[in-house]
């Protein structure tokens, strides 16, 4: 109802956008990390939160996996990036006393957990809230697209890899938005093409191309095909802002353009 | 983990495993405590000995286990099977319990097969006379449904692949399973039951971020007594196939799985390049081991197959272990 929502602490959120993949290790949380760092480059304060409960990746790509975060009055108190507080994030990496402690929960828990990720974090005023997900389509996507239905989310970048068993899991996924009618903002085809640093030569390492056919045939917008980069994983490996440092890496120009549509879609709709 | 302050658990949570979830006294007051109590979380014990005795002919049982995604377990998985399945006095039976995200249908060359029924149960899909296979891939119509389930259903079909398919005989059984520790992990473990398991062979791949989700992968196999066969290390180091130079495409920034395995004390079975023939096997649905067997991807594959198979005859057969 009008009144929860007026209360909330996901009023000043302006845009909720999900990262979604059937796949694993597809590059979702690469997807989410890369785009808040593009959004912070052209000036929006960004805000991710990972619903990762086993396997959370989000703390350690931006190098703070050893924070904490802190209760305030109206909840939790997310993690902040820089000094400026352009990017907070929450995830079950910061509530864990060891890194290496495994999250052993049956739906039930996460399901729980994940509404209070929804309601409880103190966001503050954000431009973008970026949902990085573990792949699939159980308890944790239900639980997160119910939980966040009130806020009415822009929408969902799905993203592949090119070879076939990866893309018929994201077909799959696709059918979880038809019916959940969570919008597709759009496909990301990643880790298509490896350009050789000795003799630049490109293999198709994953194969070539399956991202944009599926997105041709399930009539959605196909975002941008990122390569296979040596220097993206190095970056996410040291938590560097991979958009600022190397804006002539192969990778760079398909990462801004996703950034770019996704800032499209959210102006559309704000007008 | 920590019990952030107004956490969904209870102090002493008595985990949903147990036979006292949503019964022990610190359950009081739990959100979840209705759904742990109703059985939703776990199976009764008495159903999980039902369940070991129906599966008492099965020899070994060998699960892939990765805490992160896309790093080969269900490749992993076929292949083991296939190598396994070679020599053919051996019966090898290959479940797949990746109930969103079923790849084993289309990598075993079995996509659109369906599942029949016979006298006793779901018949599984042959691909050979002694390789069987079964998924969630063989009941969907179409390839675009989605399995849009919750924990209490993904277990409850995992305990049907366990006590209505009608395996036969088998010197092998091999579960691939998605990423993560949740109810997948847990139910198949507490339906076999730990000690009934030869032990899990972990994927990861070289890289950190790959690493911190498998050391909690490691960590759960700790907590459920699960045995640990051994870490493969997959998609290390890339040979261009023009220049056959050597790339790091996912570096091994923190010692990879080497300096892993030496600092939690597991043992390294060994590790696979990336070789872009594999994922094209895969997607065709044919053994990459019999398509390109002059890989050195093969030979490393082989070794490794080679190195459980040795794990598994040391250890003593189902028969003995229940004795
Ligand atoms: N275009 C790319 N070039 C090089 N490395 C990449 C690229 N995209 C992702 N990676 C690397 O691949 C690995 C997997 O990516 P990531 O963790 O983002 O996948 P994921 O879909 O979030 O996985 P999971 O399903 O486990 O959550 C990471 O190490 C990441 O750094
Ligand atoms: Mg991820």
């Amino acid at each position: 109802s009008a009144e929860v929502i007026g209360a909330s602490n996901l009023s000043g959120v302006r845009h909720v956008v999900l990262v979604l993949s059937g796949k694993g290790g597809v590059g979702k949380s690469t997807v989410a990390t890369q785009l808040a760092l593009a959004l912070r480059q052209a000036g929006k304060k960004v805000g991710i939160l990972d619903v990762d409960l086993c396997g959370p990746s989000i703390p350690r790509m931006f190098r703070v996996q050893d924070s904490a975060v802190h209760q305030c009055d109206s909840g939790w108190v997310p993690v902040f990036v820089d000094q400026e507080k352009s990017i907070s994030l929450m995830s079950i990496g910061f509530l864990l006393e060891k890194p290496d402690d495994a999250v052993v929960w049956r739906g039930p828990k996460k399901n729980a957990l994940i509404k209070q990720f929804v309601t409880d974090v103190a966001w503050g005023d954000l431009d973008f809230l970026i949902v990085d997900t573990p792949p699939g389509t159980s308890d944790e996507h239900i639980s997160t697209v119910e939980a966040l239905r009130p806020y009415k989310p822009l929408g969902a970048i799905l993203v592949t890899t090119p070879q076939e068993v990866a893309v018929g899991d994201v077909r799959r996924e696709l059918t979880f938005c038809k019916k959940t009618g969570l919008r597709v903002l759009g496909i990301v085809e990643n880790m298509s093409g490896f350009v050789c640093p000795h003799c630049s030569e490109c293999t198709n390492v994953f194969s070539k191309g399956g991202g944009e056919e599926l997105a041709k045939y399930a009539g959605v917008p196909f975002l941008g095909s990122v390569p296979l980069d040596p220097q993206l994983s190095q970056s996410l490996e040291e938590g560097r802002d991979f958009i600022r440092e190397f804006p002539k890496s192969s990778a760079f120009p398909a990462l801004l353009h996703i950034a770019q549509q996704v800032s499209d879609s959210a102006s559309q709709r704000s007008s | 983990m920590a019990d952030a302050a107004g956490g969904p658990q209870p102090e002493d949570c008595p985990g949903t495993g147990s036979a006292q979830a949503g019964r022990a006294a610190a359950c009081q007051g739990c959100p979840n405590q209705k759904l742990c109590a109703a059985g939703a979380a776990g199976p009764d014990p008495a159903e999980a000995a039902a369940l070991r005795e129906r599966l008492r002919c099965v020899r070994h049982v060998v699960l892939v286990l990765s805490g992160k995604g896309g790093v080969g377990k269900s490749t992993f998985s076929a292949l083991l099977a296939h190598g396994l399945a070679a020599d053919e006095s051996k019966q090898v039976a290959l479940l797949d319990i990746d109930i969103c995200g079923p790849s084993i249908p289309k990598m075993m060359g079995l996509e659109g097969e369906q599942v029949h029924q016979s006298g006793s149960g779901w018949s599984p899909v042959y691909v050979e006379e002694n390789l069987s296979v079964m998924s969630v891939g063989f009941l969907l119509s179409s390839p675009d449904d989605a399995v849009i389930w919750r924990g209490p259903k993904k277990n409850g079909l995992i305990k049907q692949f366990l006590r209505d398919v009608d395996w036969g005989e088998m010197d092998y059984l091999i579960i691939d399973t998605p990423p993560g520790t949740s109810d997948e992990h847990l139910s198949i473990v507490q339906y076999l039951g730990a000690s009934h398991v030869d032990g899990a062979v972990i994927i990861t791949t070289p890289q950190e971020v790959s690493l911190q989700d498998v050391r909690k992968e490691i960590n759960f196999c700790h907590k459920v007594k699960l045995p640990i066969i051994g870490v493969v290390e997959n998609m290390s180091g890339f040979i261009c196939p023009k220049c056959k130079n050597e790339s790091q495409i996912f570096s091994p920034t923190t010692g990879g799985a080497e300096k892993m395995c030496q600092n939690l004390n597991v043992s390294l079975l060994g590790k696979v390049p990336l070789d872009p023939q594999i994922g094209k096997s895969c997607d065709k649905g044919q053994s990459f081991l019999s398509e390109a067997p002059e890989s050195p991807a093969t030979s490393s594959y082989r070794n490794i197959i080679q190195r459980i198979q040795e794990y598994c005859d040391l250890q003593h057969t189902q028969e003995e272990k229940t004795i």
